[in-house]
């Protein structure tokens, strides 16, 4: 038996374009826009879901048979804390000033609704291999749209990818900069983050029609 | 005082949870579609926030923080539980999200029908632990100033939900790109709606920052004046001597 039959390569393969959790299941926007003014933020976040979800989905779905359903969600949120705080404390150990950049939203990753949503509806009733790639394929499916946005603000904002002058240096006026072009300084701010999806989204639904909306 | 009353317009508008740090943006995208229901989230949010910041500030300064434990006795005072931060503070919030739903279950039937999925699901809404981490990142100094920073950020999140459910309400009637319609255009009308509060931003002058530095130049400027009067009563009293000497 092959390891990924056809029906768990679809686990992966859906969420990361028809069933995306950001774009189609509006689930996990607050992260997703807030950090995404650089590349290597949103590329550091994306990891530290998937490693959160990756491994929370096999802990619930584990735990499956023994949670109480009443206080289902507060198990869930306490699994989930704790993965989060080994995130956080291994961000502080190795990249302090990174973990500085992600602020408060390292700890928002516990309220990612991506997260709950996929215990809720995944990993409480499914076994574990599958869940497990269930989390890997919706982290992945957040992460693409993350690095997309964090692509666009960073390269049209200031002009650089993860650190590096790739349009040109804009004081000495080489490369872009030479034939006039200037910073777009408002991609960094917030705004346009939101607009930056919704122009994902309109892209999106015009290539599949079958996700456009009614009203 | 003054700070009370420029905490609770800074974190209304200035710091908006929805415009300015993109807190809460699932619900406030899920529930927005009509305003009364926007109302009903809108106000259990402002109350699960009054109450669960101030909590969250007495656990931060008599358990967590650096040295918080000092109170136990000499031998505690140097523990830092900083690290069990998330923890505890999600543990509060779900135990008083539950709390509201019971009491409103038995007080008023109406609403927790009308509320349904939405209120247990406060409790994994970013805007709650949203608050508390920031509470513990800007350092709210009383449990009074906390208190207020709960209730206005709460009240911010009010007023972007139901501006935006008050918008989708009437965006039914216009012709928007097909591809566009629903979320598309909400997403970008928020856009729209955050370029519009980044203006508040100029209601307090830009925080901390200014006003900082006016007193330092006024400082020196201070000790220039004394240097240079100081000098002016040497130059006189030196004048003085050389009279006294001819």
């Amino acid at each position: 038996m092959a390891l990924l039959s056809k029906k768990d390569t679809n686990l992966i393969l859906d969420p990361l374009a028809d069933n995306n959790p950001i774009t189609i299941q509006v689930l996990g926007i607050c992260s997703a826009l807030a950090i995404t003014a650089e590349l290597k933020a949103s590329i550091v976040m994306a990891i530290s879901v998937l490693f959160v979800m990756g491994m929370g989905n096999v802990v619930i779905s584990l735990m499956r048979n023994i949670i109480p359903s009443k206080i289902r969600i507060i198990v869930q949120l306490i699994v989930v804390a704790a993965l989060v705080i080994m995130v956080d404390q291994v961000l502080k150990a190795f990249a302090y000033e990174l973990s500085k950049t992600l602020s408060v939203f390292v700890g928002l990753i516990i309220t990612n609704c991506i997260i709950m949503g996929r215990f809720e509806a995944f990993a409480l009733a499914n076994g574990t291999w599958r869940s497990f790639l269930d989390g890997i394929g919706n982290a992945a499916g957040y992460g693409v749209i993350l690095i997309i946005i964090g692509f666009f603000r960073e390269l049209l904002g200031s002009g650089t990818l993860l650190g590096y002058k790739v349009l040109g240096d804009p004081i000495t006026k080489t490369g872009l900069y030479a034939i006039g072009y200037e910073n777009n300084g408002f991609m960094l701010l917030s705004p346009m983050a939101l607009i930056v999806v919704g122009l994902i989204i309109w892209v999106q639904r015009s290539r599949n029609k079958a996700l456009i909306e009614e009203n | 005082m003054l700070e009370h009353v420029e905490l609770f317009f800074k974190s209304i508008f200035i710091d908006n949870m929805v415009f300015a740090t993109f807190l809460g943006m699932c619900s406030y995208l899920a529930v927005s579609k009509r305003v009364a229901t926007a109302v009903g989230l809108g106000a259990a949010v402002i109350f699960v926030l009054a109450v669960t910041v101030p909590l969250n500030w007495l656990l931060d300064q008599y358990i967590l923080r650096d040295g918080a434990l000092a109170w136990l006795g000499p031998e505690y005072a140097d523990y830092n539980l900083g690290f069990l931060s998330f923890i505890l503070f999600i543990a509060t919030i779900a135990t008083m999200v539950q709390l509201v739903e019971i009491v409103v279950e038995k007080f008023s039937p109406a609403l927790y029908n009308s509320l349904g999925i939405f209120l247990p699901l406060i409790a994994v809404n970013c805007a709650i632990l949203g608050g508390s981490l920031f509470m513990q990142s800007r350092d709210i100094q009383t449990l009074g100033l906390a208190f207020n920073y709960g209730l206005s950020s709460g009240i911010g999140w009010f007023l972007a939900i139901l501006a935006i459910a008050a918008i989708r309400e009437k965006i039914r009637y216009s012709n928007v790109p097909a591809p566009l319609r629903g979320l598309g255009i909400t997403f970008i009308i928020t856009g729209l709606m955050a370029i519009g509060f980044m203006s508040f931003g100029g209601m307090l002058t830009g925080g901390d920052e200014v006003p900082a530095e006016e007193v330092k130049t006024t400082v020196q400027k201070e000790n220039v004046d004394k240097i240079s009067e100081e000098a002016k009563d040497n130059t006189v009293s030196f004048n003085n001597a050389i009279k006294n000497n001819n």
